[in-house]
């Protein structure tokens, strides 16, 4: 049980890394990450929503969906919505601080595709709630960490010479080309 | 009927806030596919232009796909403008994309069942493709059916180009194949990188390069013939 949990954390953290393996939440990757500390609070509200929708998903897939398998994806989309609703709503009543901080960060997690990602996978492999709820974990932490070390990096480009033609983004993707490279010599991992 | 009856069927045509300047059909068409181009220019829908993006056969699928999605629910919110209430319009819109996903889903699954194995969940992701919802927003909601479905049209096409681009560079140089027919003969060393992940934000990264090269060059000539 344990060893099986700590496989799906390890290997959504680091092998199938959502952002740089799995090429999820882009939109958010290369807009967000001018500044470190954006980048990596982004990904702790994004790793906080994405275990909610694991146990929401879970929810719904015991109770509701498995009379009605071709709504899914109707359903998921509905419930991440009202989910990311009801997060903003429940931060801008407790943690007001937070919520300045994230600005505009929030509501757009709901368009962010790791999150839809991470409900129909959860499905189509059948995990359980523990299971659900350590795959988004890993899933989440695997984008803060992803988000993190991007936005390092573009802050020390910020100081740098870069010819004209790189400036706007093909440095930024050649760079994270770089990082996914990386990230690939984790799959040797899962069979030592 | 005469010009000035014209003239009033158009004053009483309500006027949207922040709707787009009215131009002929094949302007909004044409929009989509090069001045602003979704992947290259926008920069919209970047997660499946490099997630499926490893054979061209992919590309294909994908692509029209969302053209199905974009143009379908573009018509549908452009038919229903005057009817969604501004407060849940997003919401709406939302509704409307994943009901044309799920049939374009089904329908993947029944009829190419291979290929829907490769997309895997990419074809449900296109709910949130920001293409769709953004086309929504801007320009679907504003206007008429006509131009709503002229300018899905143009975005759709134009997505699946840059998809097609990247893909087929991708399956050529990776497997030295394109649509699964040999093109480099038998003796080639597959170049593997490029059909993994680094390889389609390489292949993404150098697509822009050489656009920003190409638009450096066109300032320096302009500045050339300014001096």
């Amino acid at each position: 049980m344990i060893a099986n949990l700590s496989w799906i954390f390890f290997s959504t953290l680091l092998i199938n890394n959502f952002t740089l393996a799995m090429f999820l939440g882009l939109c958010s990757f290369f807009g967000v990450t001018t500044k470190m500390d954006t980048g990596w609070r982004l990904g702790a509200a994004n790793t906080f929503v994405l275990v909610m929708t694991a146990v929401a998903v879970w929810v719904l897939n015991t109770f509701v969906l498995a009379q009605a398998p071709y709504l899914r994806t109707i359903a998921f989309i509905v419930v991440i919505a009202s989910l990311v609703q009801i997060v903003e709503m429940a931060i801008k009543k407790f943690l007001p601080v937070l919520f300045r901080e994230l600005g505009i960060y929030l509501p757009l997690i709901t368009t962010n595709c790791a999150i839809l990602y991470l409900a129909l996978t959860q499905t189509t492999r059948g995990y359980g709630l523990v299971e659900g709820i350590v795959y988004a974990l890993g899933g989440g932490l695997g984008l803060t960490l992803a988000l993190t070390l991007m936005a390092s990096i573009r802050e020390r480009l910020d100081v740098a010479d870069v010819p004209a033609m790189a400036k706007k983004m093909g440095l930024v993707l050649i760079i994270a080309s770089c990082m996914s490279m990386a990230f690939m010599g984790f799959a040797g991992m899962g069979s030592g | 009927m005469t010009t000035e009856a014209l003239t009033t069927a158009e004053a009483a045509e309500p006027i949207v806030p922040g709707a787009p300047p009215p131009q002929p059909l094949w302007l909004d068409f044409w929009r989509g596919i090069a001045d602003d181009n979704p992947v290259m220019i926008q920069m919209l829908g970047l997660c499946p232009a490099m997630a499926i993006s490893n054979q061209l056969a992919n590309g294909l699928g994908m692509g029209a796909a969302t053209i199905f999605v974009l143009v379908c629910s573009s018509l549908l919110i452009s038919l229903l403008r005057s009817v969604i209430p501004t407060e849940v319009r997003l919401a709406t819109y939302i509704l409307i994309i994943a009901t044309f996903v799920t049939i374009s889903d089904l329908v993947m699954q029944a009829y190419f069942p291979l290929l829907s194995k490769t997309l895997g969940p990419f074809v449900p992701l296109i709910v949130v493709n920001c293409i769709i919802l953004g086309r929504a927003e801007a320009f679907a909601g504003k206007v008429k059916p006509m131009r709503a479905m002229a300018d899905a049209f143009g975005m759709g096409i134009g997505f699946t180009l840059a998809l097609c681009t990247i893909s087929a560079f991708r399956e050529l140089v990776g497997s030295g194949m394109l649509l699964g027919y040999s093109i480099f003969g038998p003796n080639y060393e597959p170049w593997v990188f490029m059909i993994m992940p680094p390889g389609g934000f390489l292949t993404m990264g150098l697509m822009f390069l050489v656009m920003g090269w190409w638009s450096e060059r066109k300032k320096a000539k302009l500045a050339g013939v300014a001096a």
